[in-house]
């Protein structure tokens, strides 16, 4: 067997890449249907908070800092641990998958309100005295004439850290996820063969490059021109 | 609840170790920040040529490693390369996988810096006698990287976030060694201090990042 045959033979394996690909699929549809409840959940609740700040309201307004800070401020591996290792010692069991979950959730949250709130703050107060003037309620003058000039400015940051945070749903490996990294590794260590992580590696590319390159494009198709 | 989170025997008995795991991070983070940043530059300086058979591969590299969760990346050069007899360890693991991954986040940052730099600058540069080479170091990346510090900022706050990964491939650092105790101790104290670090040691960094990040975009308009 030739140096290349064998590298084949060791990283490609057909038989084993036939044998694990069931598992890999499964741990797609883990991984997408993690990474659609982190995106829905956590860009919902980071808007929930910045539109709750935009209410002005001061101690509210501390917490949500403070809460925004901490979750930008810890690694998201940390925050999973804590959760899966830790919260069973407060009689709270979240599985690796919920502890995955709501840990990434909660840092997009994080993130999406500082851009979310840096949209609304940036829409000049003029605009809002013109639409309350105009007989519009605050609720209308926020739905109507703040958010939709201020979501358009939000889009291309928001596109960047959604991908960036939506990628650590392979971290939910480390607690038991069956997710693509985690039945990669299981089938690594069972068939003594790299090819199911090669089979991993290429499903993650699969999933995201296209993600990136339409990242790329909303980001320049949303640009402001300078 | 004060018992299992904030247990002060048990936090006090971890503490060397929960250090000794910190200042890991430190050099981790004191050497995978610079390599990141080379990487970066190199690509950078790559891609201000602006010829397509250079721009375009270089593209997908970026976008490539930009789509590859860095958590996989390390996982494949640990558990993969092994398979092809480079055992590395998981210290040069992380360090290949930062300077491949996080080398190719800074690389866009600097690539829109120097985008950022008016023409101009470089042909006036030219015209005063300096090589390519000296105008890109001392009249175009000055200006490049000040006008992307902000982002260059949150990305190597990202960084050291993500040398937390160390600890899947038994890396000593901070959330490695916290977890450790926490399997001896059977008490997330351990885990709790090293959230508590971390939370510590990066906040005046988000602060700061946040100011600048309000500003800039409120700037934009």
């Amino acid at each position: 067997m030739s140096t290349w045959e064998r590298f084949l033979d060791t990283f490609f394996n057909a038989k084993v890449m036939a044998r694990y690909l069931p598992d890999i699929l499964s741990g797609v549809v883990v991984t997408i249907e993690l990474a659609v409840l982190i995106v829905i959940s956590g860009l919902a609740a980071g808007l929930a908070l910045a539109l709750l700040r935009s209410l002005g309201v001061r101690p509210l307004n501390w917490l949500i800092v403070f809460v925004v800070d901490l979750f930008r401020s810890l690694p998201p591996l940390v925050i999973i641990v804590l959760m899966y290792f830790g919260l069973p010692a407060a009689g709270l069991s979240p599985s690796g998958f919920v502890s995955t979950w709501l840990s990434l959730a909660f840092v997009l949250m994080a993130f999406s309100e500082e851009i979310f709130w840096a949209g609304i703050t940036s829409i000049p107060k003029g605009q809002w005295e013109a639409s309350r003037s105009t007989g519009l309620s605050y609720g209308q003058t926020l739905m109507n004439v703040v958010l939709p000039q201020a979501l358009r400015l939000t889009i291309p940051p928001l596109t960047n850290r959604t991908i960036a945070i939506t990628k650590g749903t392979a971290l939910g490996t480390v607690v038991a996820v069956t997710e693509i990294l985690g039945q990669a590794s299981s089938a690594v260590s069972n068939s003594y063969n790299p090819s199911p992580l090669m089979m991993g590696a290429a499903a993650y590319i699969v999933l995201f490059f296209p993600v990136v390159v339409a990242g790329r494009w909303i980001e320049t198709k949303f640009a402001w021109k300078r | 609840m004060i018992q299992s989170f904030f247990n002060a025997e048990i936090a006090a008995a971890a503490m060397p170790i929960v250090l000794d795991g910190l200042l890991n991070t430190i050099l981790l983070s004191l050497l995978v920040v610079p390599l990141g940043l080379l990487g970066g530059l190199i690509l950078a300086l790559l891609a201000s040529v602006r010829h397509p058979l250079v721009r375009w591969p270089l593209m997908a590299w970026v976008d490539f490693f930009r789509a590859f969760p860095p958590l996989v990346l390390l996982v494949l050069l640990f558990a993969g390369l092994p398979f092809a007899g480079l055992e590395l360890g998981g210290f040069a693991c992380v360090a290949i996988a930062f300077f491949l991954n996080t080398g190719a986040y800074y690389g866009e940052i600097l690539r829109a810096g120097i985008d950022s730099v008016p023409s101009g600058q470089i042909e006036a540069a030219r015209s005063t006698g300096l090589s390519r080479l000296q105008s890109m170091a001392y009249v175009v990346l000055p200006q490049a990287v000040r006008n992307v510090l902000p982002d260059l900022m949150s990305n190597t706050l990202e960084v050291v976030k993500l040398t937390s990964l160390g600890s899947v491939v038994a890396v000593p650092e901070l959330l490695f060694q916290a977890r450790q105790a926490q399997s001896v101790t059977y008490n997330p104290t351990p885990i709790v201090m090293a959230a508590v670090i971390y939370f510590l040691i990066l906040w005046p960094l988000v602060r700061l990042l946040s100011r600048l990040e309000n500003r800039a975009l409120a700037a934009r308009r």
